[in-house]
């Protein structure tokens, strides 16, 4: 047997929802598995269950040509399977090299040896080319060099399959680069590496092979010749999604949002300067920590600017609080969907008629339950909100139904501008799509729409203009004809594409 | 309201229970002491719910309706204040000593916590150098006053029963109260912020003056308690006065279906609480029970409820995990 994990029919039923059924995964030695699903399709669920963290109801698990039974972490980690979480999971108080040796510090006695331990962190560090010191505080790292600390903790524990659970959803594409040599590295050093991601580019990128899952069941495989977006899409929802890209650019109309020398408070000395127009929408692309977001807070008087002229529709704004935002004609849609776009324990309804509660009162002071219910009956039909009622709990949807209800608490409030950040995060294909049709259907009524976005594939799909970071400065714009991802690259970072190497 | 129903049910189990063991629990005379009780902490506790519902807290409650009481004697009977001149003051003053609250958690952005614990050694430290930690009466003069909090209304229906008046009192305000949490937009956007402070400001609310408003609610209910509670009692010490007023309130809200994480919480639940925990307390010293125990009874009670509490919600969790969606 060549394979170095081979698991067959591997069944898992939770409460109400069957997560695996009759799933089987095999990974050959030095092979790069990507895995990839919709929301839901189970993906976590095997994941989970080959690191050792949950055990199926039914079936066998091989791994090196022997039957195992993964009964924990443990067990997985000394046969040498190791799982990078999605949200890594490190003391924030202790250094690199304390996370890394974590429960399993080199000791005499009953003392650490600290400088033992720092030297062998700093190996593998160095070995990954992490450039950073072991004795470096992991509060003081970023999300990419702490992944750096969780790959070493693998490599101490001499993994021979990485699980690596959605990678690079929160690291900067420079970070993300950067991940992708070590990930070579690690493989030309014998490692094999199962890849769950939601970026189809990567995958295409890396991958060996393909597997897709879709409702808990094996939905196909593809081997690396045929490896493309299209059938990667086909094989994860089960059709063909028809591009959101519209035939043509749109005529602008006049301009709804000016705004200029807006400085912000993460980058006071900057200032940024730029116009949408009526129908437009426009793209803005950048590295995570570019200034993005700061600039649709700023705007959206969640962070008041520091200085600037704003105007929306001709009248002045410079929105201390997003209740003068929203009076202007502004809504923004937060990136942290769960924590800032939705309240989890509450109602459809509830949500979607928070914004319009002022507006639609009874006497200007009781609750009109009624505008309320009609409201959400007319937007959840317009939005397809899937939801069994009104009275369901938020919490209990899907993420692209989530992003619907936020949407449709501002529609309801009928913007001029609609500001969107990362509009499409932690949601699966299917519903991406149907969120830029929706963002498409906005701009086509009228609304200016500006959304950020770290995926340049979304920032060109939609975009008919792109304003692109860097740094906290405006360092360029592209119409929909110039953009391309080399020339968004080349702005985002500061540098020519043939520099990053 | 489910919630409600359980504590209920506990409330009428304790009630017969007690009237069994002694016939004397119902009688008038009781039953009216003790309504007039309930009534009197339940204005402070539907005062407290405000803040815990914005997932704050106040410490400081008890503090208040000693220095209030204190306030209200001093002016009446050392300085021959008018009495509306005094109940304005007092009513005033505990308005003021919230909005301060308010303004120190929103604007400064200290810990509804850090704040008000030093609002309790403050307002009971300057009630007592106030009158020099003597013990003020209102003696016979205010009879008339003292009806507000003692007073009973005879009532044709009720036979030898008579209404108390603070259940008048508190049928008013907690009727107030609940309207403004459950019909009007404010009490909708204060649950929004109990909730998420960030996702109700980043829907356009007015976070900041919805908490100083539930800050001086409080206090002003706290107020209100202390006047009504030292014309009950007729002399007012400072230095006890009120003494762990506020635990007695937040208790009452938690067993009312408060949560402490904040955006849930009723009227009616803190008035079924309130009469709960006093209730018990009157059970426990006509049955006949060591009121040594008294605070280990309560503590249990509350302990009790706060775990049937979790249980609930923990299993309503598994059910609609059944029903949802499954995310990854």
């Amino acid at each position: 047997m060549s394979d170095l994990l081979s698991a067959q029919n591997l069944f898992k039923q939770f409460p109400g929802v069957r997560a695996l059924d009759n799933v089987s995964l095999t990974v050959a030695h030095q092979e790069l598995v990507a895995v990839i699903g919709e929301n839901g399709a189970g993906k976590s669920t095997l994941m989970k269950i080959l690191a050792g963290l949950q055990s199926p109801d039914r079936g066998q698990i091989h791994f090196e040509g022997q039957a195992v039974v993964l009964s924990g972490v443990q067990a997985a980690q000394s046969l040498g399977i190791a799982l990078i979480h999605q949200e890594l999971v490190l003391a924030d108080n202790l250094d690199a090299a304390g996370n890394i040796f974590l429960g399993r510090e080199p000791r005499r006695g009953i003392f650490i040896q600290r400088e033992v331990m720092r030297e062998k962190a700093q190996r593998l560090l160095d070995q990954l080319g992490a450039g950073f010191a072991a004795t470096t505080p992991v509060s003081e790292l970023s999300l990419g060099q702490r992944q750096m600390v969780e790959i070493a903790k693998a490599l101490s524990l001499d993994a021979k399959l990485l699980i690596m659970d959605e990678p690079t959803s929160s690291l900067s594409m420079r970070e993300t680069e950067n991940l992708f040599r070590v990930i070579a590295g690690l493989r030309k050093a014998g490692l094999s590496i199962l890849y769950i991601s939601h970026r189809l580019g990567e995958v295409k990128h890396l991958a060996d092979r393909v597997v897709a899952l879709r409702d808990g069941r094996n939905a196909g495989g593809l081997s690396r010749e045929e490896i493309t977006h299209d059938a990667m899409v086909r094989l994860m929802v089960g059709r063909d999604l028809s591009g959101a890209r519209p035939v043509e650019a749109r005529p602008p109309g006049e301009v709804v949002l000016e705004v200029k020398s807006l400085r912000t408070q993460a980058f006071p000395a900057h200032e940024v300067s730029f116009q949408i127009c009526r129908g437009e929408m426009v793209g803005l692309a950048g590295l995570v920590g570019a200034g993005r977001t700061e600039v649709l807070r700023a705007l959206f008087g969640v962070e008041p600017p520091l200085a600037g002229e704003v105007q929306v529709a001709g009248k002045a704004l410079l929105a201390r609080h997003p209740e003068e935002a929203l009076a202007a004609g502004l809504a923004l849609v937060p990136e942290d969907r769960k924590a800032l776009g939705v309240f989890l324990e509450e109602s459809v309804q509830w949500n979607v008629a928070l914004t319009t509660l002022k507006r639609d009162a009874k006497g200007g002071v009781l609750v009109n339950e009624k505008a309320g219910a009609a409201l959400t009956e007319e937007l959840g039909r317009q939005l397809r909100i899937k939801a069994a009622s009104p009275d369901t709990l938020v919490g209990t949807l899907s993420g692209g139904n989530q992003q619907k209800v936020v949407l449709g608490k501002w529609l309801a409030l009928a913007p001029k501008v609609l500001l969107l950040d990362e509009p499409t995060r932690g949601i699966d294909v299917g519903a991406k799509a149907e969120i830029y049709q929706l963002m498409e259907k906005l701009a086509a009524e009228g609304m200016a729409v500006l959304f950020a976005s770290s995926e340049l594939e979304e920032v060109l799909a939609i975009s008919d203009r792109v304003l692109v970071m860097h740094e906290g400065r405006l360092s360029g714009e592209l119409s929909r004809a110039e953009a391309t991802e080399e020339r968004i690259m080349e702005l985002a970072t500061g540098l020519s594409r043939s520099d990053l190497g | 309201m489910k919630k409600n129903l359980g504590i209920s049910l506990l409330l009428l189990l304790v009630c017969v229970a007690t009237a069994l063991g002694n016939p004397n629990f119902l009688i008038p005379y009781n039953a009216e002491n003790l309504l007039n009780w309930v009534s009197l902490y339940a204005i402070i506790g539907v005062g407290v719910s405000f803040v815990i519902i914005t997932g704050g807290i106040d410490l400081s409650i008890g503090s208040v309706v000693g220095l209030v009481g204190t306030m209200l004697a001093w002016l009446l009977t050392k300085k021959g204040w008018s009495v509306p001149a005094a109940l304005l003051v007092t009513v005033i003053l505990s308005a003021v000593i919230g909005l301060v609250h308010g303004l120190l958690i929103t604007k400064v952005r200290l810990q509804p916590f850090v704040v008000t614990l030093c609002g309790l050694l403050i307002y009971r430290g300057v009630a007592r150098w106030l009158v020099h930690d003597g013990t003020l009466g209102f003696g016979t003069a205010y009879d008339g006053l003292r009806w507000f909090s003692n007073g009973r209304i005879d009532l044709p229906f009720l036979g030898d029963y008579r209404l108390p008046v603070p259940l008048v009192i508190l049928t008013v305000l907690a009727g107030l109260a609940a309207v403004f949490l459950n019909k009007t937009v404010w009490g909708r956007h204060l649950f929004a912020l109990g909730r998420s402070e960030e996702a109700a400001r980043y829907s356009g609310i007015r976070t900041d003056r919805l908490v100083i408003v539930s800050y001086v609610l409080c206090s002003t209910f706290a107020g209100i308690g202390g006047i009504l509670f030292a014309l009950d009692v007729n002399t007012v010490q400072p230095a006890s006065q009120g003494n762990f007023y506020e635990l007695y309130a937040i208790a009452a809200a938690v067993l009312g279906g408060c949560s402490l994480r904040g955006g849930e919480g009723g009227i009616l639940g803190v008035i079924i609480g309130t009469a709960l925990i006093r209730i018990l307390i009157n059970s426990i010293n006509i049955l006949g029970i060591a009121t040594q125990l008294e605070f280990v009874i309560l503590g249990v009670v509350i302990l009790l409820s706060a775990i049937t509490d979790e249980v609930i919600r923990r299993n309503r969790g598994r059910r609609q995990l059944k029903t949802a969606t499954p995310t990854g």
